[in-house]
């Protein structure tokens, strides 16, 4: 219990420190606080389900804001899957590879521009169907969507 | 910082009775092993020893100060060291102040992640003279590591070479090149910055034993070298015949990077007389065979054995060396061919420049002592990035997990308690955590003064005085 509480509240510290340095990441809640447009307020209250399904198997099904990233969703949500986003969503680390459904990739309404296809070079089990979780944006269609998170793990000599 | 506080009050104690490891060397590997203990087991007290005052590693003396954004990850490694299981102690160097023997006898797991900081000779004549680097110092010069702090480089010629085609090579080019005032916003240190302004260098060679298709650099860093302004390109067309042909077939990675390689081969950039444009000009083929001097061992140039692939499949064409030799007249020389691990402690073995081991574990046969572990660069050698380094740390910590499960309750070893009597006799200055954060902004308040988001202490005494303040 004690343990729990002196986490959140370093937590807490820790979000403050990334705040004070000013919005230059989408990181965490700095986007969803930044502009007030009505549209953008709109979405705000826009839920959806989506699930994580680990590369254990273990599935982490979680509400998520409509206009948030995959990364958001993560932070946000405080999701148990290690190391992601290290690079806080700047397209330098491409620990937030994803792997989606062959229809889920397709109906994006972006692709992956060439910096997110060059950092999705470095992922490990790089698919077809890859995508970094800190570039898609969800929409109000994606309720529903399953989104593996594929091992980090490897023999870094391969 | 108020959960500092609640951390000391109540960390005198309640975590004795849990396994008890110790982690050498606070960088990427360190953090991230620290991340997975902490996260799988229920119990677990970690300490971490660190050589220098501060943490984390190559993230801050090795990722280039224009790439502010891959530092972002010392956030999360923040997170872990604030955990009140998790102790950072700087200023503890393995070897000097504590040897693994005592660290094996007071914990139950001993891991080690201490990196690979050595750079790799090429053992070719007149290496040592002068103008001739390796571009590791250099990135800890402009980096502000304490050792590199007083580099002498001379950068009032026109030609350098850089001698290896990976990432830093790459780093060290664009540090070169780049135009100084957009250097100026990053956190890159003073003295560099002011060297760097004077620089009259016009062309830098990134020269390379083999050909296109085996370039050890990534297309993120490739991409940013070809889009620095007030920089041209000079590829050799010729180092490019039949490339095209094999593009197809090559696994995706190496597909786009060689794509982008042709890309930039057919723009055909040229010389153009205009002082403000610098040349970049890799070089393939080329192994150095010796550096040339003048009378006062001043660089003159580098002799060049031209090489050769043989061999039909591509993937195990090999690189073999011709009779034909060629000079490259250049005037500063940097090699980037790798690093090794060093042999901190006495009872550690080396096998080709890093630690030999399974899947994380040290075999030895010293079982009444604590198991032994590596991850991180020390145990796979200097390969990749930090997410490799990370997939590596989470799977020896892994492995970690299982042993400690199978520790039997028992056992409870004293931990840092006990081997910091014998630090002390070393060494009184040990920096924790707190006396990192009052590096850290310090360091902070200094940059802001000047327009920096940081302006590094690049002077151990310097860093322990403010620690200790
Ligand atoms: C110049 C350069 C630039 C790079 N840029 C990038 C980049 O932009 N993006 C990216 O993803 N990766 C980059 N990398 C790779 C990345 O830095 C490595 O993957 C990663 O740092 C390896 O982590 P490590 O923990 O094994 O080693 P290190 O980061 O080297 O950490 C080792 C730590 O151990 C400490 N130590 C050493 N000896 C002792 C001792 N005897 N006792 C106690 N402590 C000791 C050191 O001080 C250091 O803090 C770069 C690497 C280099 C060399
Ligand atoms: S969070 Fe780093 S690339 Fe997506």
């Amino acid at each position: 219990m004690l343990r729990n509480f002196v986490k959140n509240l370093s937590s807490k510290n820790l979000r403050c420190i990334i705040k004070n340095n000013g919005g230059i990441t989408s990181f965490g809640n700095i986007r969803s606080i930044a502009p007030l447009s009505t549209t953008e307020l709109a979405l705000k209250d826009e839920k959806i389900n989506i699930t994580f399904v680990l590369y254990d198997g273990k599935r982490l099904q979680t509400e998520a804001k409509v206009g948030d990233t995959l990364l958001d969703v993560v932070v946000n949500n405080d999701l148990n899957i290690e190391g992601y986003g290290a690079c806080e969503g700047t397209l330098t680390c491409s620990t937030c590879h994803v792997v989606l459904k062959d229809e889920d990739y397709k109906r994006l309404p972006e692709e992956p521009c060439d910096e997110e296809r060059d950092m999705l070079d470095l992922a490990y089990g790089l698919t077809d169907t890859s995508r970094l979780g800190c570039q898609i944006t969800l929409t109000k269609d994606m309720d529903g969507l399953e989104i593996k998170v594929p091992e980090t793990i490897n023999d870094a000599r391969s | 910082m108020s959960y500092k506080l609640i951390k000391r009050l109540f960390s005198s104690s309640p975590y004795k009775k849990c396994p008890q490891v110790c982690i050498v060397g606070a960088g990427p590997a360190g953090f991230y092993a620290a991340m997975h203990l902490t996260k799988k087991l229920e119990a677990v007290n970690i300490d971490i020893l660190e050589k220098l005052p501060v943490p984390f590693g190559l993230i801050r003396y090795g990722v280039a100060p224009d790439h502010p954004e891959v530092k972002n990850v010392i956030n999360q490694f923040t997170k872990v060291a604030q955990q009140a299981n998790v102790n950072f102690y700087g200023n503890i160097t393995l070897g000097k102040d504590v040897h693994l023997e005592q660290l094996r006898q007071n914990y139950d797991a001993v891991l080690l992640t201490y990196g690979a900081e050595e750079d790799k000779l090429l053992g070719i004549e007149n290496e040592d003279a002068s103008n001739v680097f390796a571009a590791r110092n250099f990135v800890g010069w402009y980096n502000g590591l304490p050792a590199d702090k007083d580099l002498k480089i001379d950068l009032s010629c026109n030609t350098a070479a850089i001698l290896g085609q990976g990432n830093v090579a790459l780093d060290v080019a664009r540090i070169l090149l780049t135009p100084i005032d957009e250097l100026t916003k990053t956190d890159i240190t003073e003295h560099s910055l002011s060297v760097l302004s004077e620089s009259k260098l016009k062309e830098i060679y990134l020269v390379g034993r083999r050909g296109p298709l085996q370039v050890a650099f990534t297309i993120k860093e490739l991409r940013e070298q070809l889009k620095l302004k007030n920089c041209r390109t000079i590829w050799n067309e010729k180092d490019f015949q039949d490339v095209e042909k094999i593009v197809p077939s090559l696994p995706r990675p190496r597909k786009r990077l060689t794509e982008l390689m042709l890309k930039s081969v057919n723009e055909k950039q040229t010389i153009v007389d205009d002082p403000n444009i610098k040349y970049f000009k890799p070089k393939f083929f080329r192994s150095p065979n010796k550096f040339l001097v003048d009378d006062k061992k001043q660089l003159a140039g580098i002799e060049l054995t031209c090489n050769i692939l043989v061999g039909d499949n591509l993937e195990s064409q090999k690189c073999v060396p011709t009779d034909e030799k060629e000079i490259l007249n250049c005037d500063l020389a940097f090699r980037s061919i790798g690093y090794k691990s060093v042999k901190a402690d006495k009872d550690l073995t080396l096998k080709q420049g890093c630690i030999p081991n399974d899947k994380g574990v040290v075999e030895d046969a010293s079982s009444d002592l604590a198991k032994l572990y590596v991850a991180g660069w020390l145990g796979t050698g200097p390969v990749g990035v930090i997410l490799h380094t990370m997939g590596n740390a989470f799977q020896v910590a892994k492995v970690m997990c299982e042993d400690l499960g199978k520790l039997s309750n028992t056992q409870t070893k004293a931990g840092f308690e006990e081997v910091k009597k014998t630090i002390a006799q070393n060494n009184g200055n040990v920096i924790d955590w707190t006396g990192w954060e009052r590096i850290d902004t310090y360091e902070v308040e200094n940059g802001k003064k000047i327009g920096k988001p940081r302006e590094k202490i690049c002077d151990v005494e310097k860093m322990i005085e403010v620690a200790k303040a």
